[in-house]
């Protein structure tokens, strides 16, 4: 095999350098002034914001920059030249950042849009609430006849021009809900809670019009502001960390290198087109699916088909969007364009796979779906009963009705999720553990089978030397391997402690080895076929060969080993009551070798994305609840589709994406404490229920009596919200 | 108790006040990246003041 000769032609190196794209991405201003966003991977801490911000702030023509640490992105400003952003980009990347384009996603805006809003109306309700309660105070704690009534109606007044508008702004995330779950001819909490927000508002106006002794101002006020914190709590629970959304798909939204003619150019990837000629380098990811046509390289398809050692390639192989490119520069002819490739049928089933998932009812809401008839039914029969059975008038029937719909208190039911999931992530990040989506613990907490992948999850993902072999020989290949960035040559390296010995005249053969000189001696280091022995039977273990001169050659073996708790981890998850499932795209020998070492009874090798995200729904279909434990992209629909998922901080962004629950480390210990974590919050969850149940089968009878006074339920109300905070609390203790 | 008619307005303006400076600090970005602020709080240089 010879070496990977792309083009011996001349090539225009301006148009190679990756970045000269970025300036179409620039979207012009007034007055000559472009903006550009882009991903910046590689952003660990603060010096990394002043090293990028301070670098950029000080090249030609930049106006503004800011670097958001939280979403990676990068805003730049300036005036000039469109082409100036190349610069911009090169700049960045000489610090040693990575820089892809960025593709604003409609979902990303809009929860931080969401997140603004409800933080605004938050502000909003509760500085009308401590203005109010500032007046309320002064009309709890003494009567009309002693401040007079001129007084009183004057802080009546005052509380209405302050509650009222802030009913109207503060009060649009119920309504909107409301009105859409009526819309779609369902229910939800906000109706009723919307139902009590207007019939009290207009039931205290009227009171105030009338001199009457008592208005509801301040509970109003109250009750729109306990129900944001407990609504900004679980959109932010919801929201952190699906910031990398994007990531793997923009670096498939980039730019490909075109050979055409003797010269290459650059071209949006989304452009690319069936039969074009499209050169990938080392270390480059495949933007589509194609066929090799010159170049011998490796490549790494763990994404895809999950195996774990590297495969050769060569002229006339297929090669698939996403794998990474390993060894030598290939140019490919495109098969398919972007959008039909491998990678892109992946993510379509993704997308089918995380619609079936939103099917999901969170309890809260199957707890509204009975909650709300029950006391739209009890504030209705409550205003029966005194105006039609007592013959009491129809405003204090009515005031009745409303303190039923108020006191019943949607404040502790909306905190009492919310609140325990916070902890309970508070808690699970502190042991690096980070739970995306709100309600996966929900999910978690409940679920009765695990399907494990193998590589990268079960195991740790990267090769790792076998003993066995004789201290020289290793000397002698860790002494080459030094030379090479290949998996196995850095397995062998890791696997050796000692001095070196000297080793000149290294050349690496793509897809083959390496070769050099020690002590006068050839040696060479690789394959079977290059420099093994052919005739000694074949393993089921990845190996690698060394030879002097003509001499026997010698074999060292690697495994993927097992994360090293993981035998004990699931003998626990299997106390706990859970079935496991070993599922791999491995082939049949090495997955079952794998599940026996860990003790996991049922396997299945060779699977494909599709067989494994078949099999998940399969056992979804029998009424299992399914929690996927997986890594890489051939995972990434079985995660998205599972009733719940975890991916490892090692996983490819996309699986990350795809999971609801990330953890990091090389051990398996942290799915067994999630899982702890989430059965205990839910344990928690359901006795919050149960308070509130308690106290409204108090509250609601003293409502229906008509004695309670409008300090009576607000104490009444922050009682149970306090209540049901502290509760969540104890999950900090245990553990 | 006339000095309510005074006082009373009084602090609803300075609530206000506080309010319209939250509503405009939220507006303008300033709790889009709060992990970003608490490392650039750090930061000794002031070259570049205006970045935001």
């Amino acid at each position: 095999m010879g070496h990977s000769h792309v083009s011996d032609q001349p090539i225009d190196h301006q148009s190679l350098e990756p970045e000269s794209g970025y300036a179409t991405l620039a979207r012009s201003g007034p007055d000559g002034c472009y903006t550009l966003e882009l991903l910046v991977d590689g952003v660990h801490c603060g010096g990394c914001i002043q090293k990028i911000e301070s670098r950029l702030a000080k090249a030609n023509g930049i106006d503004r920059v800011r670097l958001n640490f939280s979403t990676r992105r990068l805003a730049l400003n300036w005036h000039g030249d469109a082409a100036n952003a190349n610069d911009y980009v090169r700049m960045v990347e000489r610090l040693g950042y990575t820089v892809h384009p960025y593709d604003a996603s409609e979902e990303m805006t809009g929860t931080r849009e969401e997140e603004k809003f409800l933080l605004l109306c938050m502000a909003v309700s509760g500085f009308a609430m401590g203005n109010i309660m500032l007046l309320s105070l002064a009309l709890w704690t003494t009567t009309g006849d002693i401040m007079g009534h001129t007084t009183r109606d004057f802080f009546h007044w005052v509380s209405g021009l302050i509650a009222l508008p802030t009913v109207i702004y503060a009060g649009r995330p119920f309504f909107r809900s409301a009105a859409r779950a009526l819309a779609s001819g369902g229910t939800n909490m906000d109706v009723p809670i919307s139902v009590a927000l207007v019939l009290t508002s207009a039931t205290s106006l009227y009171q105030t019009i009338t001199h009457a002794e008592h208005a509801y101002f301040d509970s109003v006020v109250m009750l729109i502001f306990f129900l944001l914190i407990g609504r900004y709590l679980d959109l932010r629970a919801r929201r952190s960390a699906r910031s990398a959304a994007t990531d793997l798909l923009n670096t498939l939204t980039g730019f490909a290198q075109v050979v055409e003619n003797a010269t290459a150019r650059q071209v949006p990837i989304r452009d690319l087109t069936e039969g074009m000629m499209v050169r990938v380098a080392a270390g480059e990811k495949f933007p589509v699916d194609g066929t090799v046509v010159e170049g011998v390289s490796e490549i790494d398809t763990s994404l895809v088909t999950g195996e774990t050692g590297p495969r050769g390639v060569a002229m006339g192989h297929n090669v698939y969007a996403g794998t990474l490119n390993l060894s030598a520069s290939l140019t490919i002819r495109v098969a398919r364009a972007a959008e039909n490739s491998l990678l892109a049928d992946i993510v379509r089933l993704m997308e089918k796979a995380g619609q079936g998932q939103a099917r999901y009812v969170r309890l809260a809401d199957r707890v509204a779906r009975y909650y709300t008839p029950v006391v739209h039914i009890l504030a209705g029969a409550g205003f029966l009963f005194w105006w039609g059975v007592m013959g009491v008038g129809w405003q204090p029937s009515l005031m009745i009705a409303v303190t039923i719909l108020i006191i019943t208190c949607p404040c502790a039911l909306a905190l009492a999720v919310p609140v325990v999931q916070v902890v309970a992530t508070g808690r699970l990040m502190r042991r690096g553990v980070l739970v995306k989506s709100g309600d996966a613990l929900e999910r978690l907490a409940q679920v009765d089978t695990i399907i494990l992948d193998k590589t990268g999850t079960l195991t740790r993902g990267h090769p790792v030397l076998l003993p066995g072999t004789d201290g020289q020989m290793l000397q002698l290949a860790a002494s080459l391997a030094v030379h090479s960035r290949h998996p196995y040559a850095q397995a062998i390296r890791a696997g050796y402690q000692g001095d070196m010995l000297p080793v000149t005249e290294v050349t690496e053969q793509t897809g083959s080895g390496l070769e050099g000189r020690c002590n006068g001696s050839r040696i060479r280091l690789g394959s079977r076929m290059w420099c093994g022995n052919p005739n000694t039977p074949a393993s089921d273990t990845l190996e690698i060969w060394l030879q002097i001169e003509e001499q026997q050659p010698v074999r060292f073996t690697f495994t993927d080993d097992l994360r090293p708790d993981a035998p004990a981890v699931i003998t626990k998850l299997q106390a706990a009551g859970l079935q496991l499932l070993l599922v791999s795209g491995d082939n049949r020998r090495v997955v079952e070798a794998m599940a026996n070492k860990a003790g996991i009874p049922v396997f299945h090798g060779e699977q494909t994305p599709p067989q494994k995200y078949a099999l998940m729904s399969a056992l979804r279909e029998l009424g299992h609840k399914v929690l996927m434990v997986g890594d890489g992209l051939n995972d990434a629909p079985a995660l998205a589709g599972a009733d719940v998922s975890m991916a490892p901080g090692t996983a490819i962004d996309m699986a990350q994406n795809a999971a609801d629950i990330v953890f990091m480390g090389e051990k398996l210990a942290p799915v067994y404490e999630t899982l702890m974590v989430a059965r205990r919050s839910q344990q928690l969850v359901r006795q919050n229920f149960v308070l509130t149940t308690i106290y409204n089968l108090i509250a609601i009878p003293v409502a229906m009596m008509g004695w309670v006074t409008p300090m009576i339920a607000a104490i009444a109300m922050s009682g149970s919200s306090l209540v049901v905070i502290g509760n969540a609390f104890r999950l900090r203790q245990k553990g | 108790m006339d000095i309510l008619l005074y006082m009373i307005p009084l602090a609803l303006l300075l609530g206000l006040m506080w309010l319209a400076a939250f509503i405009w600090s939220v507006k303008s970005g300033q709790y889009d990246d709060l992990d970003g602020d608490a490392h650039r709080i750090l930061r000794d240089d002031d070259e570049n003041p205006r970045s935001n």
